[in-house]
């Protein structure tokens, strides 16, 4: 091994190894750069089949006359990052009608630019990848437009790396993409998005874990209890049933509810294929708050 | 050479519209939430986006503290967000958290006149946020959104400010009254010098600390 100084600082070893295989990451590390830790991270099968258990238990509870959970649990083992990351009180309900929460944040024209909505044109060339139309409705739980809120988007870029400086995936970075995007819902609680479709990528939750292809969103409804951050996924995606994430939606109807689905006649001709996705925010809002939103 | 009939078109399988769903006089189901996962940083945050209070205005309070998971290590990647009334008591708040240069198109933060009542803070490397804002008015807390890599859904909880920051009195609040003190200490700021509170956030207990109240709406 040639040496430049010492030889053993970490700066050459990283210079010399190849691209590190993420075989021997800390299992909840998630490709966020944390120190490196001994434990060989669970196989592929171990998860799957706590995946399975989970749904099996979820599916006996219904059963038994439980309740049908729209929201994944937030104590979900087989994500291994849930583990020291939620609440194990149970959640204290407030059904005070003068709650602050039963409000929320209002946008308008000044928190963005009209070229927000088109993720490809954010910078001097075009990014590389398939180019989509991601539109829908955001509607509140009585099917009602959400009108004029902020819709957030982000996401991988064509080969499945993020522009943030944490994301170590050896896949290229598009100089043209950033993937980040806003707008407005109109007077129908319509969004559209112009982007490309994200990559799959490698995750370190355990051997061999790839997330799905996903757009991130985030949601506002008419009030903060109507917040909402989720992920659209594509249909027909191999890599749903191995991935903890989409799987911690445990009910089977509610999880389709994170699939977009293709539509043809949103699809430009010779320039994009479209999708669309509904957006259904639930949680109680001021009714005096109703009217002009 | 006419080209061969064209089959029906298979019904596409997929979620079912929401739309069709709320047309047909039906409640759609919520769509589920999902972890906001650990690289929403170059999206979600935005400049200045703690600064609720309009620069240099006297009566701005620093709300401050460390976000902690079960086994008390800082949470380097969550995403708080914050929501109050102004201080004249108005829960209309208004737009321009995110206001932009119209050249650039970069965020420039609030103009400063109106009070949008909205904030949005990343906490840093040591876990840590710092919120500058206007005292609530009639209220004694602001409401805080929790999001992180590895939640996979949200948390809702209060900060309650003692004294002439928050109005009213939070020992006659129904939700403190309503909690046993151990619980009920977990949403009192505690005061540290002039117009300055900590508050620590704790998803989980990690057995010497108690885990923050989280709330639920309904």
């Amino acid at each position: 091994m040639p040496s430049t100084s010492d030889g053993t600082g970490p700066a050459d070893r990283r210079a010399e190894a190849p691209p590190p295989r993420p075989a021997s990451p800390p299992p909840a590390a998630e490709r966020t750069g944390e120190a490196a830790a001994p434990p060989a991270p669970p196989a592929q099968e171990v998860i799957s089949a706590e995946i399975a258990q989970t749904r099996q238990e979820y599916l006996k509870a219904v059963e038994g006359g439980g309740p049908r959970l729209d929201h994944p649990p937030r104590a979900y083992p087989p994500y291994r990052s849930s583990i020291l990351r939620h609440p194990r009180q149970p959640l204290v309900a407030v059904r005070d009608p003068d709650a602050v929460e039963l409000t929320g944040p209002v946008f308008g024209v000044t928190d963005v630019t009209e070229l927000d909505a088109d993720l490809t044109r954010r910078h001097a060339g075009e990014p590389l990848g398939e180019r989509i139309r991601v539109t829908g409705r955001v509607l509140d739980g009585d099917g009602r437009p959400v009108r004029g809120q902020l819709v957030e988007i982000w996401q991988a870029n064509a080969a499945g790396r993020y522009a943030h400086q944490r994301d170590q995936h050896p896949a290229p970075l598009d100089p043209n993409f950033t993937g980040a995007g806003r707008c407005l819902t109109d007077d129908e609680g319509r969004y559209a998005f112009t982007t490309i479709r994200p990559g799959a990528y490698p995750w370190r939750n355990h051997d061999n874990a790839w997330r799905p292809a996903h757009i991130h969103f985030s949601l506002f409804g008419a009030a903060f209890t109507q917040r909402l951050v989720t992920q659209m996924y594509f249909p027909g995606d191999p890599l749903f049933p191995f991935d903890p994430i989409m799987q911690s939606v445990t009910d089977d109807a509610a999880r389709e509810r994170l699939v977009a689905r293709y539509e043809h006649d949103l699809s430009t001709p010779e320039w994009s294929l479209g999708y669309r996705w509904d957006i259904v925010l639930s949680g109680p809002a001021a009714t005096w708050m109703e009217e002009g939103r | 050479m006419t080209p061969p009939p064209v089959p029906p078109v298979p019904p596409v399988p997929g979620t079912p519209r929401a739309e069709a769903l709320a047309a047909a006089g039906e409640r759609p189901p919520p769509t589920p939430s999902q972890t906001v996962g650990p690289f929403y940083g170059y999206a979600l945050p935005f400049a200045k986006g703690g600064d609720m209070a309009p620069a240099g205005h006297p009566d701005t309070i620093t709300v401050h503290g460390r976000v902690h998971d079960g086994a008390g290590q800082p949470i380097p990647d969550a995403l708080l967000e914050f929501w109050q009334p102004a201080p004249d008591g108005s829960r209309a708040g208004a737009p321009g958290s995110l206001r932009r240069d119209p050249v650039t198109g970069e965020i420039v933060g609030r103009h400063g006149v109106d009070f949008t009542g909205f904030g949005r803070v990343a906490t840093d490397a040591d876990g840590h946020y710092t919120l500058r804002t206007l005292p609530p008015g009639g209220v004694p807390y602001i409401s805080v959104c929790v999001f992180a890599r590895g939640l996979l859904h949200h948390l809702f909880t209060r900060v309650y400010l003692p004294g002439p920051a928050g109005a009213g009195d939070p020992a006659a609040d129904p939700l403190l009254a309503s909690l046993p003190p151990r619980r009920r200490a977990t949403l009192l700021a505690a005061p540290e010098g002039e117009k300055t509170y900590r508050f620590d956030i704790r998803l989980q207990g990690d057995g010497a600390h108690e885990e923050t109240v989280f709330l639920d709406f309904g």
